[in-house]
C-alpha cells in the first residue's frame, strides 16, 4: 500500500462559539503534497489545528479519517501515533525540558515498548537532521523552544518532522519569519521527505514557499471553505493575480470568516 | 480540644541536659536566657498562614541514635544519598541527633577546615562556634521558636572554611530522624572565611507518617569578604512533623552565597530563608522549589536584603500544588539606603495540579536607596493546555506531558544542587510526590 490517507469531510469548526470552518472537503493521499492557500483570515490555520485536535477548536459536524479511522474519537497523542504531525504556526515554548529529551520521548512514544531508540543511533540522526536544516548544534541542549527566535522554531518543526516520519504532515505557515536562505533549506528538507509513503498538507499565506516546494494540488480557502482547486499552476496565477479574480467569479465580497483566524 | 502551647520540657529538664553534654557555660547560659524567652515570645507572625492548630509542643526531645561501624550500615534509603564510589565523601549522618557517621579528608583536616558536630565544635573551637553563634544570623529572641530553638538544641554540624582555602569536593550532611517520634532541633553554622570556597549539601529525611513531632531547623551561614559558598538543601520531613525551618546567610564584600533549597516536606511547613548582602558587590540566588499534596499547609520566605553597593540578589520560587494542599510564597526583595545601584530581582510561580489545591505569591519590593534596579515576575496558574496539546501532537501521552511540564517547571532549582545523586533523589522525591 502507498502511504495512509486522510480525508476531510463537510468539517465545520467553531472557536468560542463562532463558525470559523463551513464545510471543508479535501483528501490527501500517500506521496501527494497539497498546497492550502488563500488571505489571512480564511480558516487556513484553523484547518490544521483541528485536524491535530486542538484545545480551543470544537468540531460541530463533518469527519476526518485517517485510513478509515476516525481521526476525531482520537486523544492529541493518540493521532500522531496513528501518523499524523503537525509543524505549528506558533509552537509552544517548554521549560525545562531539553529539545532532544522531547525529541526522543516523541519518537519513543511512537515505538512499541521495549523497542526504543538506541540513543547513539537517536544521536546520530539528529546530528544528521540538524547538519541538513543548518541547525546549530547547541540547540539540542536548549529548552524546547524557550528563547529560539522565529526562524528556530520553524527549523526545529521540521527537524521534528523528518525525525518522526509521519503518514501525514500539515506543514501551518512553516514560510513565515524565514528569511530566503532559511526557506531553501527548509524546503530542502520537507522535499526530502517527498515519497509514496508521505502525504503533506501545506498551509500558505505566500505563493514564495511554492517556488521551492511543488504541489501536486493548490486549494484555495475563502470564507471557511475551499472554494477552488487545481493543479500547480493555480498557485502560479495566484502569484501573478492576486485572489481578487476569484472573489470576482465566486462574487465574494469578503473573503474572511469569523473575527479573526 | 485545644492544641497544647506549652512544651512538654522545664528548665531543670534543660539545664540537666546541658550539663549531661558537658556544654561550655557560655552556651548553657544560652539555653536558659532562650527558654525564658520562649515562655514570654510569641509565635511567628504569618500574614496568610494560620499556624495555631498546628503541633509545635508534641515531640521526645532526647532520643539517642546508635552508631554505626561502616557506612554499608546505613539504610539503603540513606545510602543512596551519597551514591557509590565516593567512599571519600566528607559527609556526616546524624541519627535522630547524633553523630552515627562521620567522615572528613586527611588533606581538608591539613587545611584546617573543621567539620564536625556542633557540640564537639563548641567543646575544641568554643570561641569560633561563640563568636557567630545565634548573634549577627539569626536572634534567639525574634520570636518564640527561635527561643525554643537555642534552649532545645538537640543536634548540629559545625563546619568552618579557614581564610583563602578552595574545597573542591561538595560537603555533605544526612540528618535522619530514624525515631518517628524525635524532635530535631538542628543547627548547621557554616563559616567560610575570607576568600575561601565551599559547597555544602543537607538533606533531612524521616517517616512519621501517623506520630507527630517537630523540626525546628536552623542554618546560619557566613560568607565572609571574597568568600563563595554553595549551599544545596532537601528537606524531605514526613507528614508528622511540623517543621519551622530558618535558613539565613549574611554575604560580605565581593562574596558570593547560592542557596538551591527543594523544600519537600510532607508536613505543616514554615520556611524562612533571609540574605544579608552586607558588603558592597555581593552576590545571592536563593532558588527554591516546592511540591505541595495532601492536606499540608505551608508559608514560604524568601527574603534577600541589600546593604552593600553594586548587590546583587536574585529569587527564584516555583511551586506545585496538587490535592488540597495550600502554599504562601513570600518574596522580599529589600533595598536599605545606602546600596546604591544594587539589582533586586524576584520570580515566583505556582502550578495548580488540583482544584482544591491553593496557591498564592506575594512579590515585595522595599526600596530605600534612589539608585537601584529592581523586577517582579509573579504568577499562579495551571498547566497550560498549549503546551500539552504541543507535547502530546508528537505521540506523547497526557501524563507523560504534564510530567514534562511539571519537571522542567521544577528544574531551574533542582538542577541547581550542587550533588548529582542528591538531584536525582530530589527528581525522585518529586516523581513521587506528584504521582
Amino acid at each position: 500500500m502507498a502511504g495512509s490517507t486522510l480525508e476531510i469531510k463537510d468539517l465545520h469548526v467553531e472557536i468560542e462559539g463562532e463558525e470559523i470552518l463551513k464545510g471543508v472537503n479535501l483528501t490527501i493521499n500517500g506521496g501527494e503534497f497539497h498546497a492550502v492557500m488563500g488571505p489571512n483570515g480564511t480558516g487556513k490555520s484553523t484547518l490544521a489545528s483541528a485536524i491535530m485536535g486542538h484545545p480551543k477548536y470544537e468540531i460541530t459536524k463533518g469527519e476526518v479519517l485517517l485510513d478509515g479511522e476516525d481521526v476525531l474519537e482520537m486523544e492529541v497523542d493518540e493521532r500522531a501515533q496513528a501518523g499524523l504531525f503537525l509543524a505549528m504556526q506558533y509552537p509552544s515554548e517548554i521549560s525545562g525540558v531539553t529539545n532532544s529529551d522531547f525529541l526522543r520521548s516523541s519518537i519513543n512514544a511512537q515505538r512499541e515498548e521495549g523497542n526504543e531508540i538506541p540513543l547513539m543511533q537517536f544521536i546520530k540522526e539528529m546530528d544528521k537532521t540538524m547538519d541538513q536544516l543548518e541547525i546549530d548544534k547547541n540547540m539540542a541542549q536548549r529548552y524546547l523552544n524557550e528563547g529560539f527566535s522565529g526562524g528556530e522554531k520553524k527549523r526545529n518543526e521540521i527537524l521534528q518532522l523528518m525525525m518522526l516520519k509521519p503518514a501525514i504532515g500539515v506543514l501551518d505557515e512553516i514560510d513565515s519569519g524565514l528569511d530566503i536562505d532559511a526557506l531553501k533549506v527548509v524546503s530542502q528538507g520537507i522535499n526530502q521527505m517527498r515519497d509514496d509513503k508521505f502525504g503533506c498538507l501545506i498551509i500558505t499565506h505566500y505563493q514564495r514557499l511554492l517556488d521551492y516546494i511543488t504541489p501536486d494540488h493548490v486549494h484555495v480557502m475563502m470564507q471557511g471553505r475551499v472554494v477552488k482547486s487545481g493543479g500547480p499552476e493555480l498557485a502560479q496565477r495566484l502569484e501573478a493575480e492576486g485572489y481578487d479574480w476569484i472573489k470576482e467569479e465566486l462574487g465574494i465580497d469578503d473573503e474572511t470568516v469569523g473575527q479573526k483566524a | 480540644m485545644a492544641v497544647e502551647t506549652h512544651l512538654p520540657y522545664d528548665k531543670q529538664y534543660v539545664t540537666e541536659y546541658s550539663e549531661k553534654r558537658n556544654e561550655p557555660t557560655w552556651f548553657k547560659d544560652i539555653r536558659l536566657k532562650a527558654f525564658d524567652l520562649a515562655e514570654e515570645l510569641p509565635m511567628p507572625k504569618l500574614e496568610k498562614t494560620r499556624i495555631r492548630n498546628w503541633n509545635f509542643t508534641n515531640f521526645k526531645h532526647d532520643v539517642a541514635g546508635n552508631n554505626i561501624e561502616s557506612f554499608d550500615e546505613l539504610p539503603e534509603k540513606i545510602r543512596v544519598l551519597r551514591g557509590e564510589g565516593v567512599e571519600d565523601r566528607n559527609l556526616i549522618v546524624v541519627r535522630n541527633s547524633d553523630v552515627a557517621y562521620a567522615k572528613l579528608s586527611e588533606n581538608l583536616k591539613a587545611k584546617g577546615v573543621i567539620f564536625e558536630d556542633i557540640f564537639t565544635a563548641m567543646e575544641e573551637h568554643s570561641d569560633l562556634v561563640q563568636k557567630y553563634f545565634m548573634q549577627d544570623g539569626v536572634s534567639v529572641d525574634e520570636n518564640k521558636l527561635t527561643a525554643r530553638h537555642a534552649a532545645l538544641l538537640n543536634s548540629g554540624v559545625f563546619l568552618y572554611v579557614p581564610k583563602n582555602v578552595v574545597v573542591d569536593e561538595p560537603i555533605q550532611v544526612v540528618f535522619w530522624q530514624e525515631d518517628n517520634e524525635a524532635a530535631l532541633y538542628n543547627h548547621v553554622l557554616l563559616v567560610a572565611d575570607q576568600h575561601s570556597q565551599v559547597t555544602y549539601v543537607e538533606n533531612y529525611v524521616s517517616n512519621n507518617e501517623e506520630e507527630e513531632t517537630v523540626a525546628n531547623t536552623v542554618s546560619e551561614v557566613f560568607a565572609l569578604d571574597g568568600a563563595k559558598v554553595s549551599y544545596g538543601a532537601v528537606d524531605n520531613f514526613a507528614k508528622g512533623t511540623t517543621s519551622y525551618v530558618n535558613r539565613r546567610g549574611t554575604v560580605g564584600r565581593d562574596a558570593t552565597l547560592e542557596w538551591a533549597l527543594g523544600q519537600m516536606n510532607d508536613g505543616n511547613t514554615i520556611s524562612e530563608n533571609i540574605t544579608n548582602l552586607m558588603g558592597d558587590n555581593s552576590l545571592s540566588h536563593a532558588k527554591a522549589v516546592t511540591v505541595g499534596r495532601g492536606n499540608q499547609s505551608q508559608d514560604f520566605t524568601a527574603n534577600i536584603r541589600h546593604y552593600g553597593k553594586d548587590s546583587e540578589g536574585y529569587i527564584l520560587q516555583h511551586g506545585v500544588m496538587k490535592d488540597r494542599a495550600s502554599s504562601i510564597f513570600n518574596g522580599i526583595g529589600k533595598v536599605e539606603n545606602g546600596a546604591t545601584r544594587s539589582n533586586a530581582e524576584q520570580e515566583s510561580r505556582v502550578l495548580m495540579l488540583s482544584e482544591g489545591a491553593r496557591g498564592d505569591a506575594n512579590p515585595i519590593l522595599l526600596i530605600d536607596e534612589d539608585d537601584v534596579t529592581a523586577g517582579h515576575a509573579a504568577s499562579v496558574g495551571r498547566v497550560d493546555p498549549l503546551q500539552l496539546f504541543y507535547l502530546m501532537s508528537r505521540g506523547i501521552s497526557q501524563q507523560e506531558a504534564e510530567r514534562l511540564v511539571i519537571h522542567g517547571f521544577l528544574d531551574p532549582v533542582v538542577r541547581e544542587i550542587p550533588i548529582e545523586t542528591v538531584q536525582k533523589q530530589l527528581r525522585e522525591v518529586i516523581e513521587g510526590k506528584v504521582y
